[in-house]
């Protein structure tokens, strides 16, 4: 019994004295510049998930003839008319700019009084796309378990005993498939999976009033946590690229089948990033090299946050009324602006090819609520005003008396001798993040080029260069 | 076998097939350090170990085991830093004590029923939300494949209990092979499956500790079948798909474990008693 009361009192003191607790934030203010179209033709999808129940909103960028526009998604279970529902790309346009990377700004100040400066812009998003299979043809059986004509949509769920079967069925019903589709299809029909088929109804569209293609929406309760992507890749002889925005209750949510891995951030690049949009290239080139350094065999994490907050914000929090719109079915709060509780949003992206991801993507909530974001920095020089070149050695403020002059004298020299290799060090960033060239880098940047061997260079294992030199 | 001089620092790594284990795991837990985004971090791991370790040595304490042996906890600790994921450090403190706590509270007859790192996570998995596994963190890279193999056979031989790795191997591998083969899926999907980091440390690591298998061969090869059939139909949504359907599996298995051990006599396993001299005093098991 004595032994119990010693056990008991150690296991109480860890718990007294480990106080593991833990807080993180970012601090630093938003300018981001990417283009609103940086990836054309990628494929935006929102999964809401918590328990068993999903909601999947795709959204479609489609360019081609409308008559033209067909899909077809294996879905885990029979959908009823009401399960399906066609929503606004601005719900899915708002979450792209919310969580997309940002570019942050801050202006370096002088060393002798250490404050920062901010401004703000704001902007940023991604084209859209979802995988697709295009018709024209007549008909033959196979089981329509279902027909329904939601807002400008003719939708079909079909089920099938063979892939065949399904596929001259799709074919006499006009949906073009591609060479290859069978062995695909067939392996959805033994995972028991219904198919979802979605046409343009011209009437309703027209009726409707509407000139675009509206994203759909569908709610089912299934175990399976996963998004088919198979389809999408039989005829695809180039890359795909998909952007997945989770939104959980617990956590993040990463793949179990693929590595997720986070996209490089939080690093200082050149100021001269921001100008002429030139961040939107920098983000699709960063994201290019990236890409190449897992193999394309890496989902990319871009942003995982609360929903009630955001720091810096790209965009404002959604509402509660948008995340509802989203299909965020635990969310009750008011119709007001008010941000969102107990909402937990996780931004994916990949590029893939049928070689690189050859299974559907799986999916798990974990009960990670760090916050990430991919983040850049872009730091101005402070420049002193009494003396305006740039690295001025000589401090010439007049009004700042004796000691405490020797002292600014000081630090000022200082942070100017550390200003090249600092910018040196941002030109390697922008360089080794984005793949283009250094000397370029250097040029824009006004930056001479290091002295061949000089240490700091890239090449600093080269020791022996700089005894020679 | 490796024949190495009495005493030398070679033949003190051979004697006990821990030893080379905890050299593996300690290897593979340093690469995740550098490579996994969303590993367990250093601090979280050092916590994680120094709480098996304190509990190891209190719960030795208190049910009188003569000597407070570090390795085993060390072996436990290891794995739980490179299998699980938790939200708080708390978790992992959990963890690790109720992975050791297992070993000490939950036995039958002369050992332990279910390894110690696999009851840690299964409850956790079951009890929070705050804890998962992260299968796909390995990525599957070929490369970590062959070193996992091959550093693994090593221990395996050592400790006699190569059978029951391989017979989960080979029984998991037929069944996604299988899986593939009647879906018509490409071979890719199955054997980029199979190259898992998480499933290879499951099979040489966990699946195969001599205190919690059978004691015979064939009611070994029996337990990794069942384990594969298992895992493979949680994690495959055969009955309810579950990511890391393997670990649920060996905690069910592991249920049946005093019955097959009575049904199929045989001596319980001691550590270092595959090497042909005999085991030294000090190898005695932790518990």
């Amino acid at each position: 019994m004595k032994k119990l009361r010693v056990l008991l009192s150690v296991l109480t003191m860890a718990v007294l004295v480990l106080d593991l607790g833990r807080a993180y934030a970012f601090c630093g203010f938003y300018v981001a510049k990417a283009d609103t179209k940086l990836f054309n033709k990628a494929s935006k999808v929102v999964l809401v998930r918590d328990g068993d129940r999903t909601v999947l909103t795709m959204a479609n960028d489609y360019q081609g003839d409308i008559r033209e526009f067909a899909i077809v998604i294996p879905v885990p279970t029979f959908l009823e008319r009401d399960q399906i529902r066609v929503t606004e790309n601005k719900y899915i346009e708002h979450l792209d700019a919310y969580t997309a990377p940002r570019l942050v700004e801050y202006f370096d100040s002088d060393p002798c009084e250490q404050r920062m400066y901010f401004l703000s812009k704001a902007g940023a998003g991604i084209g859209t796309m979802a995988s697709r299979l295009d018709g024209r043809d007549a008909a033959l059986g196979v089981t329509v378990e279902a027909e329904y004509t939601v807002g400008e949509y003719d939708i079909l769920i079909l089920s099938a005993q063979e892939s065949d079967g399904l596929e001259t069925w799709l074919r006499r019903n006009g949906y073009r498939i591609p060479e290859g589709a069978s062995s695909v299809l067939d392996s959805y029909i033994r995972q028991n999976m219904r198919f979802f088929v979605a046409k343009v109804n011209l009437q309703e569209q027209s009726r409707l009033g509407y000139t675009y293609l509206r994203p759909l929406q569908v709610a089912f309760e299934s175990p399976k946590f996963m998004l088919p992507i198979r389809l999408g890749t039989i005829n695809a002889d180039r890359e795909q690229e998909l952007f997945v925005f989770a939104l959980t209750r617990k956590g993040r949510v990463e793949t179990t089948n693929y590595r997720t891995v986070k996209i490089p951030s939080d690093l200082e690049i050149p100021v001269y990033v921001k100008g002429h949009d030139l961040f939107g290239r920098f983000y699709r080139d960063m994201f290019s090299t990236a890409v190449a350094r897992e193999n394309m065999r890496a989902v990319f994490l871009e942003y995982a946050w609360d929903m009630a907050w955001c720091d810096p914000c790209a965009a404002d929090p959604l509402s509660s009324e948008e995340l509802r719109q989203l299909g965020v079915f635990w969310e009750t709060g008011g119709a007001g602006k008010e941000a969102a509780q107990n909402v937990f949003v996780t931004r994916l992206h990949l590029r893939y090819t049928a070689e690189t991801f050859p299974e559907d993507l799986v999916f798990q909530q974990t009960g990670d609520r760090r916050n990430f974001q991919g983040r850049y920095i872009l730091r101005h020089p402070w420049i002193d005003p009494w003396n305006t070149q740039i690295s001025p050695r000589t401090p010439t403020d007049s009004r700042v008396p004796g000691e405490r002059r020797e002292g600014c004298r000081a630090l000022r020299a200082s942070y100017h001798e550390n200003l090249p290799k600092q910018r040196e060090e941002r030109a390697q960033n922008l360089a080794r993040l984005t793949g283009w060239d250094i000397t370029e880098i250097r040029q824009k940047m006004h930056l001479p080029a290091p002295r061949p061997g000089a240490a700091e260079g890239g090449e600093w294992w080269k020791w022996w260069k700089n005894f020679r030199e | 076998m490796l024949k190495a001089p009495p005493g030398s620092l070679v033949e003190s790594i051979f004697r006990d097939p821990r030893h080379l284990q905890l050299l593996v795991l300690a290897s593979l837990w340093m690469y995740g350090l550098r490579t996994f985004d969303f590993g367990m971090g250093l601090g979280v791991s050092l916590i994680t170990i120094f709480a098996a370790l304190a509990a190891q040595a209190l719960l030795s304490w208190f049910f009188g085991v003569p000597r407070f042996d570090p390795r085993s906890p060390l072996i436990s600790a290891l794995s739980l830093c490179l299998l699980l994921r938790v939200a708080s450090p708390w978790l992992a403190v959990g963890a690790a004590a109720l992975s050791i706590g297992s070993k000490f509270l939950i036995r039958s007859g002369t050992g332990h029923v279910f390894n110690p790192t696999n009851f840690g996570i299964v409850f956790l998995l079951l009890s929070t939300d705050g804890a998962w596994v992260a299968p796909g963190q390995w990525g599957s890279g070929a490369l970590l494949a062959f070193f996992f193999a091959c550093a693994s056979i090593l221990v395996l031989t050592r400790a006699s209990r190569w059978d029951v790795s391989f017979a989960f191997l080979g029984c998991y591998a037929a069944l996604l092979l299988a899986r593939a083969l009647y879906l018509g899926d490409p071979w890719a999907i199955p054997l980029r499956q199979l190259q898992s980091g998480s499933l290879l440390l499951f099979a040489f690591f966990m699946i195969s500790d001599p205190k919690t298998t059978p004691r015979s061969r064939r009611g070994r090869v029996a337990f990794a079948c069942v384990v594969a059939v298992l895992g493979a139909g949680l994690t495959l949504n055969w009955f309810y798909p579950v990511s890391n359907g393997i670990f649920y599996a060996l905690a069910l298995g592991s249920l049946s474990l005093p019955l097959l051990n009575a049904k199929s006599p045989g001596r319980p396993y001691r550590w270092g008693e595959s090497r042909p001299m005999a085991p030294r005093g000090s190898l005695a098991p932790p518990v």
